[in-house]
Parts: structure tokens; sequence; C-alpha cells
């Protein structure tokens, strides 16, 4: 059972780094144009990384 | 006014400097919805000189520009995609620094926490779940696994739990009690029950409830929110479609543009043909006819000259006029009825939301059944902690996850469905008032009506000898004279004198078209009316006419059969507004409405206990929409209507209307059904928590159980649009 003691923390451990990874999702702006950056991954011509900050 | 790539347009009014000093141009492009769109809009921009960096939002239709300080060119951007084929408008910075949707961002990141929390407390909670059905689990074990629970689920619980936590407190502090009050009680008291039973090795440690509560309720919340966001952000669209510039021409003769708002009394301003005149003020120099249909309601043009006193918000029809400016924007003949509206929108805030209702009756009725279980329990003999247990339980089931989530769910689904009708809702309060209406007061000019003259006198030789002056013209009647003559050619020699008429030479002959003065003849001036002769001959008189939209006689013929009353109430001549009545077969009718009276008559509905919906386009309506019940406005309307109104349809048509009104109708029922629903859920679900029946595992599944019905229940309203 002290196996459990493990295990928990580190399953926790993984499912924050999701959550911190959607944190800054959020906070880079990934969702301000969920239409645009479905078209904007499938062309070279476009910058399709998150907007710059004063964009 | 919109704003067009006019030469003597100066745009500089809509650069921003950023922080690092760099000009910074924001714009509103309409027509782009594909990933090419976006591409061409972006490599035109960036091909432009100065230009530093360019990104379009494709969702929110913005593209902002930043360029080398000084060099901004509002203009050629405009230019530059208005040549793909879109249009596009400057955006006033000030709405566009209001883009930042902070309350957003900060519902996504409460329910991507609490979601992160109601997953992860799964992994703990579901074995001690198991050991409830006898599974094998030791006391140490259940221990640990609970401990592990409370680490991930309070803090979670607590994070996304804020959004709830402010809006009840600061209702108890107005001496209310909203929705959110039980909510916070609830999940705070979940909490505490939660620590204190694993402590004391209790069974009834409900963290998991608790953070799937605020999931569930946050994704209710979040969808409540792009609601009302995207109403918001399209109303706020609309105005900078209408972005207000006025020319200025300053002492050496230079023409400015700059915003409405900076005019100032004394100000020389130019209004070419077809613009609105800005702010009030008198004519300086210039002659035309002014169209004040959007003030008054009168479908007739005025003709002005120097000296004519002119109101905001008219539209200059045939020749450019210089006025000079009596009274800033604010202080405006538009700016009493502004007041009129703000009146208005101040009785329409009163209106008590059909989630606020329930509320009110739902919150006394939960927390006395808590309090009477705790009580009774205790005297009954269960000794404290096991009535405190069974109470928190009550608080538990009860916890109003179902009517959370019902409102908003069937709000969305709802104006979804009439978005994609092209009407747009801008609140679900309005959704609900819609669906309360039972008297109709419509508008005649621009609603019921084209907006647009179009001849009537039925003699084509007549037409055709007059064709060619009208073809010469700019003015509206003559417009739709040469319309009606189809095309042909002008006449030569042709001198336009603007509010008068034209005169030119027709096969060689001197004719004039015009104004009964201008022809030479006298006339009542009662209709819509040209005069047309040639020299020396005697004058004829073509009458025009305001075409009823095609739809109309359909549209009230439904709204009757509906059950709603019906009545037009124009600001225009009693002859016109009979002959609209006639048509259409309705026989409630009032002509030659000022503003104030259409609002009083508004009122005096009300008052007699009618809930009034006005479908109107102008400034004559404004007031009467902000004080309405429930309100319209074609998308045509202009600024200040399509602010009153509750709802904007899309190219005037008038089936938009009773369409409006039946899903809002739909939309109740359903809301209804999901009451009830949460009603007899808490009718089986409340005793039960009493009786102590209630475990960790029944209330997860209640829970969840009771949302997806409501949430089901309220998808039938899109399932009901896409059937044929």
């Amino acid at each position: 059972m002290t196996l459990l003691l493990f295990l928990g923390p580190f399953s926790v451990g993984i499912g924050l780094l999701g959550l911190f990874a959607f944190i800054w999702t959020v906070r880079a702006r990934q969702y301000d144009d969920p239409k645009g950056d479905a078209g904007r991954i499938l062309t070279d011509h476009l910058q399709d990384g998150p907007p710059h900050q004063d964009l | 006014m919109t704003v067009t790539t006019h030469s003597t347009q100066n745009l500089d009014a809509f650069v921003r400097k950023d922080a690092a000093g760099r000009d910074r141009i924001e714009l509103l492009v309409k027509g782009a919805h594909c990933a090419s769109c976006m591409t061409r809009i972006e490599a035109a921009v960036r091909a432009l000189p100065a230009i530093k960096s360019v990104r379009f939002n494709l969702t929110s239709g913005k593209l902002s520009a930043i360029s080398e300080s000084g060099r901004a060119d509002p203009v050629q951007l405009i230019g530059a995609v208005q040549a793909l084929g879109f249009t596009a408008v400057a955006y006033d910075p000030a709405q566009a620094l209001q883009e930042d949707d902070r309350i957003g961002r900060e519902l996504v990141l409460a329910l991507g926490v609490a979601g992160f929390g109601a997953m992860n407390v799964m992994m703990f909670t579901v074995p001690v779940w198991a050991g409830l059905f006898g599974q094998e689990l030791t006391p140490y074990t259940r221990q640990v696994l609970l401990w592990l629970a409370a680490m991930v689920a309070a803090p979670c619980a607590l994070f996304a739990g804020m959004p709830f936590f402010r809006s009840a407190w600061s209702s108890l502090r107005k001496g209310k009690a909203n929705m959110d009050v039980p909510i916070s009680i609830g999940v705070l008291l979940t909490l505490a029950v939660s620590f204190s039973e694993t402590l004391l090795g209790g069974a009834h440690a409900y963290f998991d409830a608790a953070v799937m509560l605020l999931f569930l309720l946050l994704i209710g919340r979040y969808l409540d929110h792009r609601l009302r966001m995207t109403a918001r952000s399209a109303a706020r669209d609309l105005l900078a479609l209408q972005a207000p510039i006025a020319i200025r021409i300053d002492a050496d003769g230079l023409r400015q543009g700059i915003p409405v708002g900076e005019v100032t009394a004394g100000d020389f301003l130019a209004v070419p043909p077809g613009e609105r005149i800005p702010v009030d003020g008198k004519v300086y120099a210039g002659a035309s006819d002014i169209d004040n249909s959007l003030i008054s309601g009168e479908g007739l043009p005025i003709a002005v000259g120097p000296g004519s006193k002119l109101y905001a918000g008219a539209l200059n029809q045939s020749g450019e006029l210089i006025l000079r400016a009596t009274a800033a924007s604010q202080e405006s003949a538009i700016a009493g009825i502004t007041r009129l509206m703000e009146a208005g929108a101040q009785s329409r805030s009163a209106y008590v939301r059909l989630a606020d209702k329930a509320a009110a009756l739902y919150v006394p009725a939960v927390h006395s059944a808590a309090l009477m279980t705790f009580a009774g329990g205790w005297l009954l003999g269960l000794g404290p902690r096991e009535a405190l247990l069974r109470a928190a339980a009550v608080l538990i089931v009860t916890c109003p996850c179902a009517l959370g989530l019902a409102v908003p769910a069937v709000q969305i689904a709802a104006s979804g469905r009439l978005f994609r009708k092209g009407v747009l809702i801008k609140s679900g309060a309005a959704l609900e008032r819609l669906a309360e209406v039972d008297l109709i007061y419509i508008d005649k000019t621009g609603v019921l009506t084209q907006g647009r003259p179009r001849l009537l006198t039925d003699a084509p030789h007549l037409v055709a000898a007059a064709a060619p002056l009208a073809r010469g013209s700019h003015h509206p009647l003559a417009k739709a004279l040469a319309e009606a003559a189809g095309p042909g050619q002008a006449a030569t020699d042709i001198v336009e004198i603007a509010g008068e008429g034209v005169e030119g030479l027709v096969g060689g002959r001197r004719a004039r078209l015009g104004r009964a003065s201008f022809v030479g003849v006298r006339s009542a001036g009662t209709e819509t009316e040209l005069w047309f002769g040639f020299e020396g001959e005697t004058k004829v008189r073509l009458v025009f006419e305001d075409d009823i939209r095609p739809e109309a006689v359909e549209v009230v013929a439904d709204l009757r059969a509906a059950g709603y009353r019906l009545a037009i109430l124009s600001g225009d001549v009693r002859r016109q507004t009979e002959r609209v009545a006639t048509l259409l077969c309705v026989d409630e009718w009032h002509a030659a409405l000022t503003p104030a009276e259409k609002a009083a008559m508004v009122d005096k509905a009300t008052s007699a206990g009618r809930k009034v919906l006005v479908v109107g386009d102008g400034l004559n309506d404004a007031a009467a929409l902000a004080k309405a019940h429930a309100s319209m406005a074609p998308g045509a309307a202009i600024e200040a209507s399509q602010n009153a109104a509750d709802c904007v349809y899309a190219q005037g048509d008038l089936r938009s209307i009773p369409l409006t009104l039946r899903i809002a109708r739909q939309a109740r029922s359903r809301a209804l059904e999901n009451f009830a629903l949460a009603v007899i859920y808490n009718l089986v679900a409340t005793p039960a928590a009493m009786a102590g029946w209630i475990n960790p595992f029944v209330a997860a599944l209640a829970m969840s159980s009771s949302s997806l019905a409501v949430t089901l229940n309220a998808l039938r309203l899109t399932l009901a649009g896409r059937r044929p």
C-alpha cells in the first residue's frame, strides 16, 4: 500500500502538467481565434504561432 | 455613416500609438470566411510599405496591423483589403481597447481547473466507492485515498468556485440571495463536512461531488458568457461600421475627418450627398434635399438652403452641404432621444429573469429543508453529528446543478438556431421577454416597407419622356424614375439645382423635372411626387410610393394566426400609413406620431398589462424600442435603434419576427420543462438525503444524471431546427 503514496502524487503530477499546459495556452491567447487557427496550420504562407502580444 | 475611401476623407483619427511608439490600426473586415481569404488578406496587407506586422482574426473578423511610426495609412490599408473584394472599415480604437475578454478567460481557467480536479479526484474516490459496495478496502488505504482526494479537490474547488463565491457575496451584501448563494454554501459546506469526516473516519466524504458540481455549473456559466459576448461584440461591430466621422473644414479650407465627438459648436462641416448630418447645425452654403425619416418618420424629403436648420441623423440626399455646427454631438437633438432611451433601459433592467425567479423560491425552500433535517434529526435522537451530515447531504443533492445549467443550455441552443437564421439575440433575458409578448407595434417606413420610393404613375410615354432628365440626377425620386424607365439616353446640357430639380435638353427641347415650384405649378404637396414638363407645355405629375415588403402580408397573417395583436405606429402622414394598413389588413394604426408619442403609446399599453414588442428602425423609434417589453430592429436600422433593440434581424426580412417569437416561446417551454425535471429530481432526492440514504457514489451519480437530462432536453431545440 505504500506504493499508493508514490503513485498517487505521481499521477496527480502528470495531471498538473496537463493543467499547467492548459493555463499556458489560455494565457498565450490560443483560444481567441479558433476558426483562423484551424486554417493557419494548413498553409506555409501564414505565421501559425500564437499571436504576438501586441496584435 | 459608413466610412468609405473617399478622397477627401482623412482617417488619421483611427490610428493609435502602441507602447513602443509604433502606429497601430484596427480594421473590421466583412465577408472573409475561409482560410484562403485570411491568407490573401494578410499577404496583401503585408505587401504594403511600412507595415511591420499584421494579424487577421478570422473568428471575430478583426484585422490588426502595426506600421512604422508616423507612416500608417488607413486609407491605403482599407483600399488593399477592399481590392480583394471584402468590405473593410476602420475600427474605433476606443472600441478596440475593450476587446480583451478578461472575464471569459477567467471562466475558461476556472473551467479548466475544475475539469482537472473532477477527473483526477476520481482516481482516488472510485476505489472508495468500491469500498461502499463491500469490496476489500482497509481503513488505512481508505484514509490515504481520501487525503489524496482532499489534496486535489480542495484547492481546485476553492479556485474554480471563486466566480460563484464573489457573485454570492455581492448578492448577499445587497440583502438578496441569488442562485450562487446555495451553490457557495453547498460547496463550502461539502468541503468542510468531507474534511471532518475524513478526520473522524466516517463514510460521508464528498470531495468528488464538490468539484464535479463546480465543473458542471461552470459549463453553464461559460455558455451564458459566450452568448453575451457574441451579442456584445456583434453590437460593437455595428457601432464600428457606422463609425461616426465628420469632415471639418478649417480656416484655410482644408478638409479633415474627425470623430463626431470632437466637433464643437461653430465648426464648419462638409456633408457630401448620401451621408448623414453629424451634429445639429445650420446650412452655411449649398442646397439639397434632406430626408428626416429617421428622426420624424416622415417620408417626404425637405428642401434646404442657406440658413435652414438641420438635425443630426438626417440624411443628405442630393447636394453637398456646408453646415455650421450649432451644438456638439452630446447636445444635438439626438441626445434628447438618447435620454428617453436610457430611461427605458432602466425600466427594462428591473426585469427578473426566469432563473432568478426560480432562485427566489428555491433558496429559502432548500435552506429550510436542510435546517429542518438538522433540527428534526437531532430532536429525533440521531445525535448532532449524524443530523448535521444529513443536513449537508440535503444541501449537496439539492445544489442547483440542473438549474444552473438548464437555462443557459436552453438559451445557447435557441440563440444559436436564431443566429443561423440571421437573427442576433443580445441576451438570454431578451429571449425570455420575447416569449412573453402579446402585442406588437410595428413601424412602417423601412420595416413594413422597403424604405425607398417606387414610381406609381403608370404612363409609359410620360416616363420615357422624363427619364433622360432623371438619369442625370442624384435625387432618390429621380433615381426611382430612371429605374422604372430602364436603360437609355441621358439628356444633354443638364443642370441640377440641388433641392429644386434638373433642367436639360430632351430631344432638342428644354425640359424641367423637379418639385412643383421649380416646374412652375402649385401643388398641395401631400404626396411623394415629381413634376415634369417641356418648356411652355402642360406640366404633369409623377407620383411615387414606398412599396411594402413582399413578405409583409404573409407575416402579418402569420402573427395574427399565432394570437398576437398587431398595430402600425408611424411618424409618416395619415394617408401613407392608412394605405399600408389597408394593404396589410391591419385595422389598428396610428399616424403622424412623434418619437415621444410612440414611447407614450408603449407606456400606455404596458400599464394596461400588455407585453409590447416594438419593431422599428429609425431614430424616432429608438425611445419606444427601449421602453418596450421586447424589441427588434432590422440590420439596416440606425445605430441608436440597434443598440436599443433586444435583437437585430438581417436583410430586413420580416419573416424573422414570427420565427424569433416562436423560438423564444419554445425556449421558454424547454426552460420550464427543465425546471420541472429539477423539481422532480429534488422531490426524490431530498427525502432520500433526509433519511440518510445518500452516499458519495449516489450523490455523484444523481448530480451528473440530472445535468445530463436538462442538457439533452435543451438540445431538442437545436434538433428541432435541423429537421426540414
